[in-house]
């Protein structure tokens, strides 16, 4: 199953709309309620970083018997050091960013830690593209 | 702790959801940061937090966190309300800040996740 989502920088109100769906999706699927969390977690931090520090962005799913492969593609600033960014607590995130709970440097290393397999490719001036692997 | 309890303790009224008020529960989180909440590995907790706005409701959605306090009465909109009868979510409003909130129910028995 492929799903697609476009993603709107700055537009909290949105945020956290694709991985409702996408919830939504894996639990009709059966899919194991402690790995569909993993699942949403982690992407939920991605789509918030898009709204957050992007211009704009889609999100790709793929789903099927062995585990759901998500691609979060956005055009926006890039990522200028990447292993900075993974650090713990390390943020460039505006006060509206931490005033709708965001902000402290959190999401990546989550999503990290829910993934199975993680990888960003990033190109400053242009986007950041996200690669999150869970197995079911 | 039965729900219908909890929410008198902290002279709670209800918002939506009034039929998960016999439900139990035994753990509660409180955080204004949601990147925190998103880092706690069980279910079925309650979250304790003074932040109104859909990224706190889309947050309990998303930790599969089926009951939610908010303190000092924050208001709630209706597409607040509206994501969280989706999920059949039960929220309540409380007067007491969060300090006053957590500290009575960890008195009655509702236990930290940490
Ligand atoms: N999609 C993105 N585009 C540009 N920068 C990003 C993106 N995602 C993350 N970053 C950068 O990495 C930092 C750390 O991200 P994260 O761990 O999610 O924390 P936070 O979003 O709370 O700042 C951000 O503050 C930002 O500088
Ligand atoms: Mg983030």
């Amino acid at each position: 199953m492929h799903l697609e989502y476009n993603v709107e920088g700055g537009d909290f109100t949105r945020a956290g709309y694709a991985s409702s769906q996408i919830k939504k999706t894996l639990k009709q699927l059966n899919v194991d309620a402690t790995v569909i969390k993993r699942v949403v977690v982690a992407l939920y931090e991605a789509e918030v970083n898009i709204v957050a520090h992007a211009y704009r962005g889609v999100i790709y799913a793929d789903i099927n018997g062995a585990g759901i492969q998500l691609r979060l593609a956005d055009e926006g600033p890039g990522i200028a050091d990447v292993d900075m960014a993974m650090k713990r607590g390390f943020s460039t995130a505006s006060r509206e960013v931490r005033e709708m709970g965001f902000g402290a440097g959190m999401g990546l290393p989550n999503i990290s830690e829910n993934a199975d397999n993680f990888s960003i490719d990033t190109i400053v001036g242009k986007g950041t593209t996200l690669n999150i692997e869970i197995k079911f | 702790m039965k729900i219908q309890d909890l929410c008198s303790l902290v002279g709670g009224t209800v918002v939506c959801g009034e039929s998960r008020l016999d439900d139990n529960v035994e753990y509660a989180f409180a955080s204004d940061l949601m990147s925190d909440v998103l880092t706690v590995k069980i279910q079925n907790f309650i979250l304790i937090t003074g932040l109104a706005n859909i990224q706190s409701i889309r947050t309990a959605e998303m930790s599969d966190v089926p009951f939610m306090l908010l303190c000092r009465n924050k208001e709630v909109t209706q597409e607040m309300i509206n994501i969280a009868k989706e999920n059949h979510m039960l929220l309540v409003r409380s007067p007491y800040s969060m300090f006053r909130c957590s500290g009575i129910l960890y008195s009655a028995g509702l236990k930290p996740v940490y």
